[in-house]
């Protein structure tokens, strides 16, 4: 399968990472030759088949709306890059 | 070091008869991972000061009567890195999660505890478990123990080998397409995959979350069984972990396969299978007959499309599930950005290595409009059309065999830069995720470098118990193979 550059363009945008151009090779190569094989399903003839996402029935579990856990604000922020005065430091995303 | 030969169950036993103590038996252990770690680099982390203290607590709990249950108390057991453990780093093998330290236990190692199980540290591992020879760890490469200049397979890979050293008596692995059962066939070692839903994920860093499961390896089947015993059933936090009908592991472990009816698909003795693997695997069948099993060959159609339609599942969930490694709430963030985009690209491009790369990207293809029906939805009838093959096998037969994997372990650095030949490789495994169902991986020969060869046998949904059977009564005939350790050559 043939990937354009258009594609790669817009996968990685959607996947949020920055190629440098020898990447951008490379990864025309690699997605070509494996969604060139992948595209062998369309071999197996699955008309009339429902698509299965789960392997098992499985059904929506309810709970009563509670709060269970404790306050470990602290204990969550102890990960963070960046944090000040309680809270997650993010870049300002609003203009 | 004669101790560290032991299995983890013949040591809780000795733990309990007063033989040893916890204490001791870890610090036997440590001795042993200081040695040989260095050449076969199983560990990413060592945690040393929390496991003595671990220990210490255990044996005075032992003491005072607690854990008459627990076949496995004081036992040392090595985690994989995707597993979360309180207050000990986990990394999933990747620069991205480099200084992360969970914030609370995954329901597995709560289970462990309980039982008291002492983690002694957390082992490499193909980053975010996507790899098929542990080589995508942006940490080390884990070497084979059985020949160091091979790799130990993946993505469970720093599992398997420090099973296989000794540099631990059993571990806990992850299986998402063969994770758990490829690297036992490398190293030599027993795992098991379980039926999706046995064993909770709550705390397992997902990779594709229709597809992975916890599970055990050790050195023996009962050691397998009883672990798998010790962290199955259903938990609040996974609504996908249902309590599994037959929860007694260690009961179906008898030296018994009269009646069982064995089938062999004749698609898996075909191209692409290594003639030795064959010959290894097929005699084992032979045994298994010679026991009182009825073996015969038989068609499972669709098998040869479980791969594509793997890969295609796999990474549009990986692509949704890695999302949030966006810098913000925890992991690695770049040291320069002008915006929130540039935060978000510059620290994902820098964080995540290749191979997690190339999944998203695959992930975010099949997923995007325009290409989501050819693919992502077509992939998920496949996998329907595999389910329909497996059950409709079922019908006539307890069990399938085959190999785990198409060749014995290939030499370190050969598989990375072909990533689709090492995707085909796979082809024994994933099927059996698709479907849902259990597997166990069990050495059965070594082919003529002295390379280990699993056997894999794949059960109906939730009867573990059949496939344990069989494993157990097979390993009867065959005792466990270690890989030979020359101390002297060790640094």
């Amino acid at each position: 399968m043939i990937i354009s550059d258009e594609t790669i363009a817009y996968v990685a945008a959607l996947a949020k990472i920055k190629l440098s151009d020898e990447e951008k090779i490379r990864a025309k190569k690699d997605l070509g030759e494996i969604l060139g094989y992948i595209e062998r399903m369309n071999e197996l003839d699955t008309d009339g088949v429902e698509p299965m996402s789960h392997a098992f029935p499985v059904s929506n579990v309810f709970r009563e709306d509670v709060v269970t856990n404790g306050d470990e604000r602290e204990e969550m922020l102890k990960n963070a890059p960046k944090q000040k005065d309680g809270c997650f430091v993010v870049p300002k995303t609003v203009e | 070091m004669e101790i560290t030969k032991k299995t983890a169950c013949e040591l809780g036993k000795m733990i309990k008869e007063r033989k040893i103590s916890a204490v001791e038996a870890l610090t036997e252990q440590l001795a042993v991972i200081k040695k040989r770690d260095p050449e076969y680099q199983c560990y990413l982390t060592i945690a040393e000061e929390e496991a003595l203290k671990e220990a210490k607590k255990v044996q005075k709990e032992i003491d005072d009567g607690m854990y008459a249950d627990s076949l496995l108390a004081g036992v040392p057991i090595a985690i994989k890195d995707n597993i979360c453990t309180k207050g000990i780093k986990t990394t999933c093998a990747s620069k991205m999660l480099d200084d992360f330290i969970p914030p609370y236990d995954a329901t597995v190692m709560k289970r462990l505890k309980e039982a008291g199980c002492i983690t002694i540290g957390k082992v490499n591992m193909d980053e975010f478990a996507m790899g098929s020879t542990t080589e995508t760890s942006y940490f080390k490469q884990t070497k084979n123990p059985w020949d160091v200049t091979r790799v130990p397979g993946g993505s469970s890979g720093g599992a398997a080998a420090a099973v296989a050293a000794e540099e631990a008596f059993i571990a806990l692995g992850s299986d998402t397409g063969g994770s758990i059962r490829q690297p036992s066939s490398f190293c030599g070692v027993t795992g098991i995959k379980p039926t999706y839903g046995t064993v909770s994920r709550y705390g397992l860093i997902a990779y594709a979350s229709s597809l992975d499961q916890i599970g055990p390896i050790g050195r023996d089947v009962t050691d397998c069984a009883t672990l798998l015993e010790t962290i199955a059933g259903g938990d609040p936090y996974d609504s996908t972990c249902v309590a599994a009908k037959s929860s007694s592991y260690r009961a179906a472990l008898k030296d018994d396969v009269s009646g069982m009816r064995i089938g062999i698909p004749n698609g898996y003795f075909k191209e692409g299978l290594d003639c030795e693997v064959k010959e290894q695997v097929l005699k084992a069948a032979e045994v298994l007959s010679q026991k009182g099993a009825k073996v015969e060959f038989f068609d499972l159609p669709a098998s040869e499309y479980a791969i594509p339609a793997y890969y295609v599942i796999a990474s549009a969930e990986a692509s949704s599930n890695l999302s949030r490694f966006d810098g913000v709430k925890y992991g690695y963030r770049t040291s320069e950005f002008e915006n929130l985009k540039e935060l978000y690209e510059k620290t994902r491009s820098e964080g995540f290595g290749d191979e997690v790369k190339r999944r998203m990207m695959i992930g975010a293809f099949v997923l995007s409009s325009g290409y989501y029906d050819a693919y992502y939805n077509k992939a998920l009838k496949v996998k329907a059309t595999i389910k329909k093959a497996f059950d409709q096998a079922f019908a006539s037969y307890d069990m399938i065999l085959g190999p785990t994997a198409s060749t014995t372990a290939p030499k370190l650095g050969e598989s990375l830069s072909d990533p689709l030949k090492m995707y085909l490789g796979d082809i024994y495994t994933v099927s059996v995720n698709l479907a849902g169902l259990p597997a166990i991986s069990i050495p059965c020969g070594e082919d003529k470098k002295g390379m280990p060869v699993g056997m894999q046998l794949i059960g109906k949904p939730f009867e573990e118990a059949t496939i344990l059977q069989a494993a157990y009564s097979f390993e009867q005939t065959r005792g466990y193979k270690r890989p030979m350790i020359d101390e002297r050559k060790i640094r």
